[in-house]
């Protein structure tokens, strides 16, 4: 296993869990799990700064460094195109020039089901100017496809709701997504626990993104840590190719020799 | 002279500069990007960006998101 890397934006990782850095008690923790997991790419959210907080209090990019981490920027809480886009924009200065970012442009705060039509806008406007776009999609194949075409660098069909923990809620689509693309698909949003990111792996995936799956247990290291195993398992088995599914038995011992 | 900064009216001395808020707020050296007016002003320029009445300056930084 030790060549079976994923490929993004021609950067090679060994990790295919990448990880959400909110919903931690502090700072300690945040660092704990992340390193716990395996991590090498690692999502932040771009804020105003607090003004007149504590400036010893620790800055998120001091324990997850950038040395260390890919640091992908989201633009989550972004509803339209143009926030999306200004966001980015803000984050590549913030970051010195790393042009990588998570592109989401949400659609409704209910659902936070992404907005399929300013997610496509501000991808072209954002490829356009020289991001390299991981974009979280609704489960759409030809949607899917069309972002591919368009240039963005990953494609992150959501499982299931952000933070809901269902799982994957739909594997047919999941799975077309999968066998259409050419670029690298992650599962972003919905998994709940280790078997959901097992499956998404076993389905074919690239990799998964998650956040609040451990961020949201109640030991998050522990859950880090399970995380990162059910990934390796579920891509090892992928691999390694499931038995068919018979509907009835077949016996494991053989019958020759018995002696009753 | 006023400017909008994160969203709050500030008060800032005729001439002051990216850099000089930024020493003023005790936040130089840290991890951020600067905005005015919906565009970007970037690091190389904090030292000659002078701000103008009713700026409307965002200063942004990493935190915890997925």
């Amino acid at each position: 296993m030790q060549d079976d890397t994923l490929i993004i934006a021609g950067k090679e990782y060994s990790s295919r869990l990448l990880v959400g850095t909110g919903k931690y008690r502090d700072m300690e923790e945040t660092r704990e799990a992340i390193e716990t997991s395996g991590a090498e790419i690692v999502t932040v959210a771009i804020r105003r700064t607090n003004i007149g907080q504590n400036p010893d209090e620790p800055n998120l990019l001091d324990v997850i460094s950038p040395d260390k981490y890919t640091i992908l920027p989201n633009t989550a809480g972004c509803y339209t195109a143009k926030d999306a886009v200004r966001t980015c924009q803000l984050a590549r200065e913030l970051l010195d020039g790393h042009d990588l970012v998570k592109l989401e442009v949400l659609g409704d705060q209910k659902t936070l089901y992404p907005n399929m039509v300013d997610t496509i806008e501000a991808a072209e406007l954002l490829i356009k100017d020289g991001f390299k776009v991981m974009v979280y999609t609704s489960d759409d194949p030809i949607i899917a496809k069309r972002l591919e075409e368009m240039g963005c660098v990953a494609v992150m069909p959501l499982a299931g709701l952000i933070g809901s923990g269902l799982g994957i809620c739909n594997p047919h689509n999941i799975r077309l997504i999968i066998e259409n693309a050419e670029v690298p698909i992650l599962v972003d949003a919905g998994v709940g626990t280790a078997s959901d990111a097992a499956i998404a792996m076993e389905l074919g995936c690239d990799a998964v993104l998650m956040n609040t799956a451990i961020a949201g247990a109640k030991n998050p290291v522990l859950m880090a840590s399970a995380m990162k195993k059910a990934i390796e398992a579920g891509r090892e088995a992928f691999l390694a190719g499931r038995m068919p599914k018979k509907a009835y038995a077949s016996a494991s011992s053989p019958i020759d020799g018995t002696f009753f | 002279m006023n400017i909008i900064l994160n969203g709050e009216t500030r008060k800032v001395a005729e001439n002051c500069t990216v850099q000089k808020l930024l020493a003023d707020m005790d936040i130089v050296g840290q991890r951020l990007a600067v905005e005015v007016n919906e565009e970007i002003v970037p690091k190389s320029r904090h030292d000659s960006f002078v701000f103008t009445e009713g700026d409307k300056v965002e200063i942004v930084h990493a935190i915890g998101g997925g």
